[in-house]
């Protein structure tokens, strides 16, 4: 599944976070694998509950512990497993070198400081600038995600600002100190569509501009065929599979992959009479997969699901698949 | 916000008024009698003589108006003349006497205003001091051991009555170890460091009676408002700016817990005057509230109506200054 030729800046092996409540645990994550090029967008799909934001917020420490607690595995960035990193160690990578945008930008900025304080912060702890010099940055900074008359609205305080724009914000805070890596944990679910659209070109636009390789969560299919280079679809904990973005719109393997593409309801063409869903709920893992996870909800399973869980088998160049009884290229095209 | 101020500063005016009506004619129904506690021996008629001397033949009408006049045109008046030395007009106003001791009230309330002041104002801000950081930490290691019995003994000091707790200290401190006196001395005088030290040691109790009432309450606010505050999102985004916990706690949260917790401390300073009254008669401290228990007790209605009137406007002022910091707290919010 590595084509290795040019060097991954984050690689995950083997990642296992469970939560820890009082009816038992929770296995949010479970065993996921996965690189991540220098300057390639990397999309993460599935549904609510897939355990897309769980496995980014392991990585780098984010989850409160207790309840959560990462079991296993290896984060490796830039030569430093994560995993075994100090929370001091840790603490010089957040907001550094890998940086975050969350979803609701409504409440992911502190109401009470301006914009100026917040996007200082990080300025004044990892780049060591004073005063002046990260007021300075924050302008450009403010500028460069297009906040018109940025030197002003530095001293506005969150509630001034509209949803975009707050995100915007936020994406400022995140690029501040020229992270290498960027999370984007859903970032345009919030926002209606034409702010999403904005906040799109503005990605694409500043990964070309300044490199970064950046990690998309999100459940929108049509966002992720907009921007991603590579994507992983996640369930029940689990990648259950990952391709280039074009292979994967247009060779899906696994069943669920396919599932959520016919959920996706076309503009052209007769309007169907009801949208498609996929029946049932994700699952919640009471303790580690010992069957496919996608079973229950799943139309082509046979009894080898039952008693295994099938593990990511490559298909083809850069694309790998797990399950026992995938879709195959000509009933994708049919369907 | 100025202009917010200057019009509840107006509003406070018709406020205080009827307030002042309200407690005037409650007083007036009551069934007190300044005459009760003089011998029985004298007679009816020398008795209504005696009422007649205090005002007390004239219509509750009159009564209040001259009350008003008394207290809020020639008092003042005599507090700018103390001040400046200048005089206006006429040398003798008739001011607010207390029936008791025929002695101006606002002269009484200027000798009792220190002692209650540094009594129950060194509690509360002991109280705060305690309750602040005990409500930070309980809040960030909620469940631990430390919360837990943080929250046992300020369900304690919350629900045990400061008359209760003042005696037990005075049993266990002044009566079975002797450290501290049972009364408070308000005649001492601090002079030197030894003297400083017995003011230190007649003071603690008091304090801690009233501090550790304060401190339940406050610390319980503290703790709720910062756990709501710990799970938002904005904590999650300065952890991922990689902020240190410190900063992320006693910065970002802290900051914003703060707002509804300093409103609770200003609308409770009032409150804790009316709460030293009874601190003020276990520990026998000559404060205000000592002042209107005897007024009460002796039916002298100048006093307890000008007090009780105080209180009011002490209650209409916080209230104003709770609402102007939590303006000034919250960028959020504007009144103008």
């Amino acid at each position: 599944m590595l084509d290795g030729a040019t060097p991954s800046v984050l690689d995950v092996k083997g990642l296992k976070t469970v939560f820890k409540t009082r009816r038992g645990e929770v296995h949010a994550v479970n065993d996921v694998s996965f690189h991540l090029k220098a300057g390639e967008l990397l999309g993460v799909v599935g549904e609510s509950g897939s355990g897309k934001s769980v496995t980014m917020m392991s990585l780098i420490g984010l989850l409160p512990s207790p309840p959560a607690e990462v079991r296993n595995g290896t984060v490796m960035f830039e030569d430093q497993d994560l995993l075994t990193a100090t929370d001091e160690q840790l603490r010089a990578v957040r907001g550094a070198r890998i940086g975050f945008v969350f979803q609701d930008p409504m409440t992911s900025l502190n109401p009470v400081f301006n914009v100026g304080f917040q996007l200082m912060e990080p300025l004044r702890k990892h780049m060591g600038m004073n005063k002046s010099a990260a007021r300075k940055r924050a302008v450009e900074l403010l500028e460069l995600v297009g906040i018109p008359d940025a030197a002003r609205r530095l001293k506005d305080y969150p509630h001034q600002f509209s949803g975009g724009m707050r995100q915007r914000v936020m994406i400022a805070i995140a690029l501040a100190c020229d992270p290498k890596v960027l999370i984007a944990d859903e970032p345009t679910t919030a926002l209606d569509v034409t702010i999403q659209a904005q906040i799109l070109e503005l990605m694409k636009d500043l990964r070309d501009k300044l490199g970064m390789a950046v990690v998309w969560i999100t459940h929108d299919l049509g966002v992720i065929a907009g921007i991603a280079d590579r994507v992983l679809v996640m369930y029940g904990g689990q990648v259950v599979e990952h391709a280039p973005v074009r292979e994967l719109f247009k060779n899906p393997q696994h069943p669920y992959t396919h599932a959520l593409l016919q959920t996706v309801p076309n503009v052209r063409g007769k309007r169907e009479a009801r949208l498609e869903v996929i029946e049932g709920q994700p699952p919640i893992l009471g303790a580690p997969p010992s069957s496919c996870p996608f079973r229950p909800r799943c139309a082509r399973a046979i009894a080898r699901c039952e008693v295994e869980n099938p593990l990511r088998e490559p298909v083809s160049q850069g694309h790998d698949v797990a399950c026992f009884h995938p879709v195959s290229a000509t009933e994708a095209q049919n369907a | 916000m100025l202009t917010y101020t200057i019009r509840r500063l107006l509003i406070a005016i018709p406020t205080l008024l009827f307030i002042s009506l309200i407690i005037f004619l409650i007083l007036d129904l009551a069934p007190s009698d300044p005459t009760a506690s003089l011998p029985l021996t004298i007679p009816p008629e020398v008795r209504a003589e005696i009422r007649a001397s205090l005002g007390l033949d004239e219509p509750v009408h009159i009564r209040f108006g001259l009350w008003l006049y008394q207290f809020f045109v020639n008092e003042p008046i005599n507090l700018i003349e103390q001040w400046t030395g200048a005089s206006f007009g006429e040398e003798s106003r008739p001011r607010v006497v207390s029936w008791q001791t025929r002695s101006p009230v606002v002269d009484l309330i200027a000798q009792r205003m220190p002692q209650t002041l540094w009594v129950v104002g060194t509690s509360y801000v002991v109280g705060i001091l305690i309750a602040v950081p005990i409500g930070v930490i309980s809040a960030y290691r909620q469940y631990s051991w430390f919360d837990q019995l943080g929250t046992f003994i300020s369900m304690l000091g919350f629900s045990v009555p400061t008359f209760f707790t003042g005696v037990l200290f005075i049993v266990i401190f002044s009566v079975q170890l002797g450290w501290f006196p049972s009364v408070y001395d308000t005649t001492h005088v601090v002079t030197d460091f030894a003297s400083f030290w017995v003011q230190i040691k007649q003071i603690i109790m008091p304090v801690m009676v009233l501090g550790l009432f304060n401190a339940s309450q406050i610390s319980r606010f503290m703790r709720a408002s910062m756990l709501d505050n710990l799970n938002q999102d904005y904590v999650r985004t300065a952890r991922a700016k990689g902020l240190s916990e410190q900063v992320v706690v006693l910065v970002h949260v802290l900051r914003n817990s703060m707002i509804p917790v300093v409103t609770v401390i200003a609308l409770g300073v009032p409150q804790v005057f009316g709460g030293a009254i009874i601190t003020e008669q276990v520990f026998k401290v000559n404060g205000l509230g000592h002042l209107l228990i005897g007024a009460i007790q002796g039916g002298d209605i100048p006093t307890v109506q000008t007090l009780t009137f105080i209180f009011a406007f002490l209650i209409v002022l916080f209230n104003l200054i709770a609402d102007v910091l939590y303006g000034i707290l919250d960028p959020r919010i504007r009144y103008d």
